[in-house]
């Protein structure tokens, strides 16, 4: 056995996992590269299992059932938060995420760097206009989410 | 070259292959099927490999469960049924930078095993794994529980909207946030399924 190949596999497919995280748009996507890069370093703790002699025999094989499990548990956390963030913003492109923290009353995408600079005369407008009626159906959302999964579950 | 290194050539083709499809095609639903392609070409190569035990558990926690829960995510998110456009972000640098790191930890590793041959040891069982696993690596596997626990309710917590919050500050940035009442509401079917199937699937 070569294990020149596998490696190369590994290496390969750990570069495709970086270009499909920097590359995507869709949270999902992002996360499915994520699982290519887990593969790979699985991949690899699995082939030097088979070639290294080490001092405790099957080291690579216990590690690689580790790093399932952790992806396991990523993946769980990783899908929850993204359905969160669906439920708040109707959207998962990663892209779209404003970093503020609570950006003022509008649209999510400008008021990270444009509400910033333009102040409070034009938060407070948008904020008497738009923030009113948005705040009554959010408010309707809001209730209808909290009830309906108890009765679900 | 012998039938294992033939094995593996074919497998790691099949799983590079369709492991740039994944991060390649437009569609979404086709990158979770692509996807399971991939992780069962590496399910194969772990077979060759003698890692018996760890290619199951590869077919049964990522084909069997990570995928559909991928797969699930795509439905929950609304995601289109055909070629959608807006999947990708100008990606030069992306192509650079995973380019460049996938070739050169490549060349690396070429240059450091060259065309050498390597004796496969005979196939694995899983009585010397789990012999390893409860001897050498009991405590690890014990916090792997908790962590996983950990995961579990903090996934739960996640997604129900009625815990933890603050009662006073919710509805208003919230409400206007979203695009309208009509995504809002439909908003909570989606979370509301989550915290049951992640429960069934971690444990």
């Amino acid at each position: 056995m070569r294990p020149v190949i596998p490696y190369v596999t590994a290496a390969l497919l750990f570069g495709l996992g970086i270009y499909g995280v920097l590359r995507r748009r869709n949270a999902v996507l992002v996360l499915m590269a994520v699982e290519l890069m887990l593969n790979a370093v699985n991949l690899i703790l699995i082939t030097a299992d088979t070639t290294v002699r080490a001092h405790l025999p099957h080291g690579g094989q216990v590690f690689a059932l580790f790093v399932i499990v952790l992806a396991a548990a990523e993946i769980g956390v990783g899908l929850a938060i993204v359905l969160q963030l669906y439920r708040l913003r109707a959207t998962v492109a990663v892209d779209e995420v404003p970093l503020a923290e609570r950006p003022p009353a509008g649209r999510p995408a400008e008021p990270a760097t444009a509400g910033a600079t333009a102040g409070a005369a034009g938060a407070s407008t948008g904020a008497g206009v738009g923030g009113e009626f948005g705040s009554t159906a959010g408010a309707d959302a809001r209730r209808g989410s909290a009830d309906r999964p108890e009765g679900e579950r | 070259m012998t039938g294992a290194d033939v094995l593996l050539l074919a497998l790691g083709a099949l799983a590079v292959g369709s492991g740039a499809l994944v991060v390649a095609t437009r569609h979404l639903v086709r990158a979770g099927l692509y996807l399971v392609l991939c992780l069962g070409a590496l399910a194969g190569m772990y077979l060759v490999l003698t890692a018996e035990l760890v290619a199951w558990v590869q077919v049964l926690i990522y084909v069997g469960a990570v995928v559909v829960l991928l797969l699930f995510a795509v439905m929950l998110t609304r995601a289109p049924i055909g070629a959608s456009d807006d999947l990708d972000r100008p990606g030069w640098a992306a192509a650079l930078i995973g380019g460049g790191t996938g070739l050169g930890l490549a060349a690396l590793l070429v240059d450091a095993y060259r065309w050498t041959a390597v004796e496969l040891p005979e196939a694995g069982t899983a009585e010397r794994l789990g012999d390893q696993i409860f001897r050498s690596w009991v405590l690890p596997f014990e916090v792997l529980s908790v962590l996983l626990l950990a995961a579990l309710v903090g996934a739960i917590v996640i997604s129900r909207p009625d815990i933890g919050r603050p009662k006073a500050a919710e509805p208003g940035p919230a409400g206007s946030r979203t695009a309208g009442p009509g995504t809002g509401r439909s908003g909570p079917a989606v979370g509301g399924r989550r915290p049951g199937d992640d429960g069934g699937r971690s444990r």
